[in-house]
């Protein structure tokens, strides 16, 4: 099964819709609700860093029998070091967005412990893509 | 413990037209979205001081029993609107997060 979803950087009032959305989807496809949990998790946060700090992406899930498949595709600022925005507590969030409870610092490594392979690539001032499987 | 239960125990305000037949199975409190999306689990009551409408979707991803707002705190139409049509029961209080998580867990510990 494949779907797909936009994302829209700084639309916070819709941040997590398409997750909620693709949660649903598992649900019907009777996932084992341990792995839906740690999906949810990893995929709400990656739509939300789209929503915080990029300006437009799409979410991509492939599921077959052995596995979830999560890509998130984002055009925006990109990440200058991968290895550090993945640190617990760093975090280049406005200080609007902090207000709202975000900017913890804690959605990379939320989605590092709820997936099974991750792989995140950026491009200064082009964009960031966000990849994981979570096995069946 | 039931939501129903605890309502009945603690005179909490109800913001939402949500199910309160779920179990409480914990409590968690942070104002912190992540820190809840990491670390609470399913059925947990979350006490916070945030009551913008993304608390509503961490609520509902992560099936937590209720959403708790402290110090007088209420939340905004757009968060009432989305907990009525997700069923997240929001509820609401004066008191002070110390004081509301002490109750709340008081009251599991005598279950
Ligand atoms: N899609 C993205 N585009 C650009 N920068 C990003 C993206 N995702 C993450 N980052 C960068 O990595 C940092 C760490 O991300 P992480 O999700 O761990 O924390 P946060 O979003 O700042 O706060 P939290 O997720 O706890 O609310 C961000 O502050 C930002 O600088
Ligand atoms: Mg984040």
């Amino acid at each position: 099964m494949h779907l797909e979803y936009k994302v829209q950087g700084g639309n916070f009032s819709k941040a997590g819709h398409a997750s909620g959305e693709i949660k649903k989807v598992l649900k019907q496809l009777n996932v084992n609700p341990m792995v839906i949990k740690r999906i949810v998790v990893a995929l709400y946060e990656a739509e939300v860093n789209i929503v915080a700090h990029a300006y437009e992406g799409d979410i991509i899930v492939d599921i077959d029998d052995s596995k979830v498949h999560v890509v998130l595709n984002d055009s925006g600022p990109g990440i200058p070091s991968i290895e550090r925005a993945m640190e617990k507590g760093y975090s280049t969030a406005s200080p609007l967005v902090r207000e709202m409870g975000f900017g913890a610092g804690m959605g990379l490594p939320n989605i590092k412990k709820n997936t099974d392979e991750l792989n995140i690539k950026s491009v200064v001032g082009v964009g960031t893509t966000v990849d994981f499987i979570n096995y069946l | 413990m039931k939501v129903s239960e605890l309502l009945e125990k603690l005179q909490y305000n109800v913001f939402s037209k949500a199910d309160t037949d779920k179990e409480i199975t914990a409590g968690y409190a942070s104002d912190l979205l992540s820190d809840v999306m990491g670390n609470s689990s399913e059925g947990n009551i979350w006490v916070t001081m945030q009551t913008h409408k993304n608390v509503v979707a961490v609520a509902a991803l992560k099936e937590l029993s209720a959403v708790i707002f402290t110090n007088s705190n209420i939340p905004s139409d757009e968060s009432i609107e989305a907990a009525n049509e997700e069923n997240v029961l929001l509820l609401g209080t004066s008191k002070g997060t110390f004081e509301v998580c002490g109750e709340i867990y008081n009251l599991l510990e005598s279950k």
